[in-house]
């Protein structure tokens, strides 16, 4: 166990840089944005501090999507692929630690789950979560298949480009974040109105993993670079020295 | 932390994206029937036979702006043990309970949207000038339609809140039972969740 040490607040979240609540394009936003201002509060012991998962948690095959639901050895079908990269905060320094979860549809577009309707066909070896702890340096890697594009009932013809949902953990509560990484070159992401609600083509950019052919293996599975920033903290030198000490 | 760490080029925090409608296979996958991957769901239990403390339950439902609940949500829960420690590497007050997590995932229901925590009631923990908050839970809600998750905390209705250093900075203190929960029974707690409408809850940009 790491030694136990006041942990710093973290940077202002820079809102700007996020989709706003309200996202007309994006029809499920217009029901479920609050109408009223974000209150701001100091950060307390709640927001700054967070569990911690341990390695024990997971199991051989968790960052393995295309044998982790295998029901029989055969590997999920569709492109292999391997996605990789680092968590880091916003001074730059990986985050170790991190439980990080992901989730997907299948090569066909479609996800396993009951209320979802699409024609796709499901792929009995194919589950669709896996989840890993970045490294001491903030490394995270898994392996899967690259999932394929579908539409999706919001405008009369939206189709959600191939896209793997992110749900990261880091080391204060305040800092948790859920998002999506979309595929290098795809033209699909910029028809969608869900990448649409990030403000900022630099942030969507921010959002698309690019293709690493240094690391991809040879006749087996391509690979793709992801680094997934989440809030900085600030140093606790003069924060927490009381007047007078 | 050094002084070199001031001097580091600053990143951007990635931006968010929803959850989505399936935010299930990824953070409870045996919950909506992936079973096998994973022996359980993280969340799932926050208390065993030895946790210190009163037990006890908190459910609760969101509401979109028309009163529908949402059934495709993810609520996580914080919070400090009963001595009003939080079970964290960076808690330097103490050693919390080593039979409390702290921290809870659930789902809502399928059909009603309904979700719950079987948890303690936490302590009292100080704000950070040194007052003492009243005993509160920490919300992050996660769903479809949602671009940014939601921050938010539960009072409980049977605590005395008056002197709370959150709750008393408040300007429209009619806003503050959005935050406090209703008395179910003596150990359980109701805390519904209103997106829009008059009695939004409050949310909190931390």
């Amino acid at each position: 166990m790491t030694s136990r040490k006041p942990a710093g607040g973290f940077f202002m979240r820079d809102t700007g840089r996020h989709p706003p609540a309200l996202t007309p394009q994006y029809k499920s936003s217009v029901t479920r944005a609050p109408n009223r201002a974000l209150l701001s509060m100091p950060q307390t012991l709640g927001e700054v501090t967070g569990p911690v998962f341990g390695h024990d948690i997971l199991g051989k095959l968790d960052n393995d999507l295309i044998l982790n639901y295998s029901q029989d050895g055969t590997a999920a079908i569709g492109p292999r692929i391997i996605v990789y990269g680092r968590v880091l905060d916003e001074n730059g320094r990986g985050v170790p630690g991190a439980l990080v979860e992901v989730w997907q549809a299948n090569a066909g577009g479609r996800y396993r789950h009951a209320k979802e309707g699409y024609i796709a066909p499901l792929d009995p070896n194919f589950g669709g979560c896996g989840r890993m702890i970045t490294d001491d340096a903030g490394g995270y890697e898994f392996r899967t298949i690259q999932p394929g594009p579908y539409p999706w009932p919001n405008r009369a013809n939206d189709w959600r480009p191939a896209h793997i949902h992110f749900s990261i953990f880091g080391h204060g509560f305040a800092q948790r974040l859920i998002t999506q990484m979309y595929f290098d070159c795809d033209p699909m992401i910029w028809q969608c109105p869900i990448v649409d609600t990030v403000p900022a083509r630099e942030g969507v950019e921010a959002l698309i993993a690019k293709l690493d052919m240094a690391a991809t293996i040879p006749m087996d599975a391509r690979a793709y670079r992801f680094d997934i920033v989440l809030r900085g903290r600030r140093a606790t030198l003069f924060e927490n020295r009381m007047e007078g000490t | 932390m050094t002084r070199t760490d001031r001097l580091a080029d600053r990143l951007h925090e990635s931006p968010s994206q929803t959850a989505g409608p399936y935010v299930h296979i990824g953070c409870v996958p045996n919950f909506c029937g992936i079973k096998g991957v994973y022996p359980e769901d993280l969340g799932a239990r926050m208390v065993n036979d030895q946790t210190i403390g009163q037990r006890i339950t908190i459910t609760g439902t969101i509401f979109d702006g028309t009163g529908t609940p949402l059934k495709d949500a993810m609520v996580e829960i914080w919070q400090a043990d009963a001595a009003g420690l939080f079970n964290s590497p960076s808690e330097t007050r103490g050693t919390a309970d080593r039979n409390f997590t702290g921290w809870g995932r659930a789902a809502g229901d399928y059909a009603t949207g309904e979700w719950r925590f079987d948890t303690v009631m936490p302590g009292a923990v100080p704000f950070p000038d040194g007052r003492m908050q009243s005993p509160h839970v920490t919300f992050w809600i996660a769903a479809r339609g949602i671009n940014l998750g939601l921050q938010t905390r539960m009072y409980f209705p049977d605590q005395d809140n008056s002197a709370d250093p959150v709750l008393s900075r408040i300007e429209h203190q009619s806003r503050i039972p959005t935050l406090i929960a209703d008395q179910v029974d003596a150990s359980t707690y109701r805390f519904n969740i209103r997106l829009q409408g008059d009695r939004e809850t409050i949310f909190f940009d931390i």
